[in-house]
């Protein structure tokens, strides 16, 4: 449409006046400026105060190592499996009708609007040693809270909507007519899930994932809650840095920090990356 | 294959989309439910496919009891009213997709099934597009591709919701004689859904009129032109 030559004195009525779009564009550069990439590039050059080796040697410190273990490990299993609940809860909102649907989806929603401590509370009152199911299962021998399923739980909570809120409205807009004719051409519903179902929504469910784990890894509320912030042990990344910050261990606390962050700005790397690569198919099912 | 309607029924929730209809299908019939919006005609196309199952009354292919058979046993091809082609497949695999479904012991070779593709394209009249993505064709060749997959898993019958509904009426016209050459070929028994009595009543053998859940009469078109038998049929089919 750009070079289409408007008539003096007229604008398309979708175009605002110079002034104000400068205006916009500068107040937009600045807020991101200041509220995101000044963070960002203070955290790394907090973390290289005293030079890169004092960095790197502060990252080698068992608990780091530890920190970042386990908060990869979280995500490995935490991720996965919301993606299986997300789906499963998309394609049974979306694809059948029933009674208290509403209820259902309103459910989904509701890690978003309780406060991350007060959901990591609820864990604690459930699985707690002073429990009667928490009791049961540390006699067993498996401890929740203070521990690792505890931690995974917390963040699977918290994370949980992110799945299901990208593929609802997807699944929504697409129906459910391609599920129907590849069932009356023979196929079972399992292959129909794969073959029809999965395909379709792949990219929100890419970018579903994408957003679940960037948050797994840096929950820090509700496993505050039920970690225990035991170091080397249910310290997660967030909770270590918080640690290491509060005994004026700047350096050190940066350096994670900063660990932190890169594994978030991969996340979005990997997603422009895939986003630029597909752009074409992207433009044929209209999202994102 | 002969299909009778044994005293169905459909309720959803409240409304009653049909009340008990019964209904005889002569094999190898091109049969066209006519009424207005809201009639029953898709519901009842759906009870038809499995894709809907009816609240009471059974519903018998060939003399046996089918009510209970499920979608994939019942082979029916069919046709929905907006195509639901799959949309990330190319043309080519939206026509195999019935074969490759097959169970190992029943699937064809991939040959064998290029081989079905390929005829099929030529059936529909459009050789060249297999390579192509649905969102690369026009309404017409969506439909034509949509029945050519319908096909490719040799059905029973044939069922088609508004199969014109969505088209210009030159492509209408030509689409009609399309259907009706397929359907002279193969001599599948055949229904299709539509609101346009000019439609049914130049494609059809057989036309049944349906209007709030209920069939009003059924009968070949000149019959009912000549002897409408409720005044909402000679309404309809006068309007
Ligand atoms: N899934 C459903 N849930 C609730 N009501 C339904 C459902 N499907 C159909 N109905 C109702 O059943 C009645 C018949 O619907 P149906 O789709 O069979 O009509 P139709 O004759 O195909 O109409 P149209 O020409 O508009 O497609 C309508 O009143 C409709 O609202
Ligand atoms: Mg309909």
């Amino acid at each position: 449409m750009s070079d289409i030559t408007h008539p003096a004195g007229f604008r398309p009525a979708t175009t605002e006046h110079p002034l104000t779009r400068w205006l916009l564009v500068g107040f937009a550069v600045l807020a991101m400026g200041l509220l995101v990439f000044a963070p960002l590039v203070a955290v790394f050059a907090e973390a290289l105060r005293d030079g890169v080796t004092a960095a790197l040697a502060s990252l080698g410190n068992p608990d780091a190592q530890a920190a970042i273990r386990l908060t990869l490990a979280i995500a490995a299993i935490a991720v996965p499996l919301n993606a299986a609940f997300g789906i499963a809860a998309a394609w049974f909102i979306t694809k059948f009708d029933f009674r208290g649907k509403a209820v259902l989806i309103t459910l989904i929603d509701l890690p978003f609007s309780v406060s991350p401590v007060v959901a990591g509370l609820c864990i604690v009152l459930m699985f707690g040693a002073n429990s009667a199911l928490g009791g049961w299962l540390v006699a067993q021998g498996y401890p929740v809270v203070f521990a690792l399923p505890g931690i995974v739980l917390a963040t699977m909570f918290v994370t949980f909507p992110f799945v299901a809120r990208e593929l609802i409205p997807v699944m929504v807009e697409q129906g459910r007519a391609e599920e129907e004719a590849a069932l009356t051409l023979g196929a079972s519903g399992w292959r129909t899930f794969w073959t029809v179902t999965l395909p379709n929504i792949r990219w929100a469910l890419l970018y579903g994932v994408l957003l679940c784990n960037a948050r797994a890894m840096g929950e820090f509320g509700a496993v505050a809650v039920v970690s225990g912030k035991i170091r080397g042990q249910t310290a997660t990344m967030p909770i270590t840095i918080e640690m290491l910050y509060n005994e004026y261990l700047s350096v050190a606390a940066f350096s994670l920090a900063a660990v932190l962050s890169v594994l978030a700005l991969v996340t979005l790397l990997f997603k422009t990356v895939l986003e630029l690569r597909h752009a074409d198919q992207l433009a044929a099912t209209h999202r994102h | 294959m002969h299909i009778e309607i044994d005293g169905i029924s459909k309720h959803f929730a409240s409304t009653a989309a049909l009340h008990p209809v019964s209904l005889s299908i002569p094999s190898g019939a091109l049969v066209a439910l006519l009424g207005p919006s809201g009639s029953g005609k898709t519901t009842l196309l759906r009870i038809l496919g499995g894709l809907e199952f009816p609240t009471a009354g059974r519903v018998l292919f060939d003399g046996q009891d089918a009510t209970g058979l499920s979608v994939q046993d019942r082979r029916a091809g069919v046709v929905f009213q907006s195509y639901a082609l799959f949309r990330h497949m190319t043309v080519f695999n939206n026509i195999a997709y019935g074969l490759n479904a097959r169970p190992r012991a029943t699937r064809p070779a991939k040959a064998e099934i290029a081989r079905r593709v390929t005829k099929l394209l030529d059936l529909i009249q459009l050789p060249d597009i297999g390579a192509r993505y649905p969102s690369q064709l026009s309404g017409g060749q969506r439909q034509r591709v949509a029945l050519a997959r319908a096909l490719a898993i040799e059905p029973r019958m044939l069922l088609l919701d508004e199969p014109f509904g969505a088209l210009d009426a030159m492509v209408r016209k030509e689409l009609r004689q399309g259907l009706r050459d397929i359907h002279d070929e193969t001599g599948l028994t055949t229904v299709f859904v539509t609101h346009d009595q000019e439609e049914a009543m130049e494609l059809a053998d057989l036309v049944v009129v349906m209007s709030m859940g209920r069939i009003e009469q059924v009968g070949r078109p000149a019959d009912i032109r000549a002897r409408p038998a409720t005044s909402f049929v000679r309404d309809f089919i006068t309007a």
